[in-house]
């Protein structure tokens, strides 16, 4: 919290750089942070992949880690991982590292503000209905508004943007909430308490990313599925 | 009494009474669920993965009820626009 006073909630107003009209705020400087670690990591485990039994450490950690969210997409949609692979880890890894590093001194969680989640919750927003189509076609898609009759219709057009709403903030609220609660703290009861909400935070952060991936793959889900059903029956 | 501690004072009561009130609800909300979660989890062991990855989404939406109510409080409290917009009178 060394870049943010206690009264900015988000570290949208805190601008680090600007040039004319160019202006460089702190969640922009930390997401590319964030994007970066990713990267290096990324980088670093790629770099000489081996099949069989001798493998880096870190090989065999990233491998565990997508069998795990491969698997969970699965259970959750029962269908084939791959094709959401793709979107539901980058989310889930993207949300899980900045949440994490908020017990890193100095670094400002990009998640902690509304914009960064916002644009979060618009992906999935342009990516239900996106995934839909491809599944099933428009026609197909276009129908499931409509159903089970077509006075639901404003109730299920309601329900995708408030859902998108309720996304973006859940997750703002949350890792604001962790971040000040830890700030005010720190200014009320300075030792070992502060380390303890943070260790809540570290649990929330990672519940939170897991609640946006699985949230974001059961809407998918349910834009895909709901057509599968439609042509059985 | 001038208009800037109202607003001060408004500010603070209600920023106390929206948590206040938003917890409570979402308490209640998410005892039951993990209470019936864990029944359910007692009675079918083999069903717990199932079980506990929709409860966590399940205490997902009802927690985001608090969550709303804490977003309202800290504005009130961090960044009233009510209140700079007195101070700068």
């Amino acid at each position: 919290m060394d870049f943010m006073n206690l009264t900015d909630i988000t570290p949208d107003a805190v601008i680090l750089w600007q040039m004319g009209w160019i202006k460089l705020n702190l969640t922009i400087v930390f997401t590319w942070i964030t994007m970066g670690i990713l990267l290096v990591i990324s980088w670093l485990a790629t770099r000489r992949l081996r099949s069989g039994k001798d493998l880096s450490p870190w090989q065999n950690f990233l491998e565990a880690v997508i069998e795990i969210t491969s698997n969970q997409i699965e259970d959750i949609s029962q269908q084939h991982a791959g094709k959401y692979l793709d979107f539901i880890g980058t989310l889930f890894f993207f949300i899980v590292v900045s949440n994490l590093f908020m017990v890193v001194p100095g670094y400002v969680p990009p998640t902690g503000s509304l914009a960064t989640t916002s644009a979060l919750a618009l992906c999935v927003f342009v990516a239900v209905p996106g995934y839909g189509i491809i599944t099933e076609g428009l026609v197909q898609y276009l129908k499931t508004y409509s159903s089970p009759t077509i006075f639901m219709l404003p109730f299920n057009l309601v329900s995708e943007f408030t859902r998108t709403l309720a996304m973006a903030v859940r997750l703002f609220g949350n890792v604001m909430s962790a971040s000040k609660i830890a700030a005010i703290l720190l200014a009320v009861i300075p030792l070992v308490f502060p380390v303890l909400m943070h260790l809540l935070g570290l649990l929330t952060g990672f519940i939170q990313a897991y609640i946006f991936a699985v949230l974001a793959m059961v809407y998918i889900t349910s834009a895909t599925r709901v057509q599968y059903e439609l042509e059985k029956g | 009494m001038d208009v800037t501690s109202l607003i001060g004072m408004m500010s603070i009561f209600t920023a106390g009474f929206t948590i206040a009130v938003g917890s409570i609800g979402c308490a209640l909300g998410e005892g039951r669920a993990v209470a019936s979660s864990m029944t359910a989890i007692a009675q079918q062991p083999d069903e717990s993965g199932t079980i506990s990855r929709t409860l966590f989404v399940g205490l997902a939406m009802i927690e985001s009820t608090a969550i709303y109510c804490l977003v309202v409080s800290m504005i009130l409290i961090f960044a009233n626009p009510f209140w700079n917009q007195a101070l700068s009178r």
